[in-house]
């Protein structure tokens, strides 16, 4: 029998690594360089940055890349460290909910209509 | 009784010497890119939902704006965020080193070393950077 959490997806997960490291190699220093470049010290200049509603769905996108990119790579981590097959299924899963919560908390942030009004 | 190399590997193989002193392991230059990748790989991971927190609170209006730019302005914050710079850029110079394997470009011992001490410089490098905006 096939071990319950093993890697017998091995090919799709191996190419959604490389193709959303790609893309993270791309988002996130540009990401970085857009915010900090001009860093404003006061709250309606920080969130000015994040008015266009384009750099909040590049955020968003690029947030999720980055939570299938985790993902992938922790699940490596486990699969190689973690033995036990019930302790190892109980990690994945952890992971998986922590990158879920926080791709869902970020999307409710950047698309809250108190804070940005209806676009 | 007949025993062929099949009965007896598993027995043979569960009963190896294992060595794993790790302090005592000789790494190659490469198996530190490659350790160290993973490692800042784990760390990026666990700081995550920590990045998403605080772009939220900070988003949150004009008193989490505040909280967050205190806690950042605070000595142990700054380091953390010091370790989480060069954790990414490591992350990023060693990843693209992989790709980079992964196309067959490099793989010859000599350009493989050589690409390691790269990385390991690079990540040192975009981390000094930082620390210097950081700390003045």
């Amino acid at each position: 029998m096939r071990s319950a959490s093993g890697s017998h997806t091995g090919t799709g997960v191996w190419l959604l690594q490389r193709a959303t490291a790609l893309l993270l190699a791309l988002a996130l220093p540009g990401l970085g360089i857009y915010l900090l470049a001009a860093l404003p010290t006061d709250y309606p200049g920080w969130q000015s940055l994040f008015e266009p509603h384009g750099v909040r769905v590049l955020i968003l996108l690029t947030v999720a890349a980055l939570a299938l990119h985790a993902w992938a790579g922790m699940r490596d981590i486990l699969m190689d460290y973690v033995r036990p097959t019930g302790l190892r299924l109980v990690l994945v899963l952890a992971v998986i909910v922590i990158l879920a919560g926080s791709v869902t908390w970020l999307a409710a942030i950047l698309f809250d209509p108190s804070l940005w009004g209806v676009a | 009784m007949q025993v062929d190399a099949f009965t007896i590997l598993p027995r043979a193989m569960s009963e190896r010497p294992v060595y794993l002193n790790l302090l005592r392991i000789h790494l190659p230059v490469s198996g530190w890119v490659s350790i160290l990748h993973r490692l800042s790989g784990g760390l990026l991971f666990l700081a995550a939902p920590i990045g998403v927190w605080g772009l939220s609170l900070s988003l949150s209006g004009e008193a989490g704006f505040r909280r967050v730019a205190e806690w950042i302005g605070h000595p142990f914050s700054k380091l953390f965020l010091l370790i989480l710079t060069w954790a990414f850029a490591h992350h990023l110079f060693a990843g693209l080193r992989h790709l980079a394997l992964d196309g067959h470009w490099g793989l010859d011992l000599r350009h493989a070393r050589l690409s390691s001490i790269a990385v390991l410089l690079a990540g040192a490098l975009v981390t000094l950077l930082f620390a210097g905006k950081l700390f003045t």
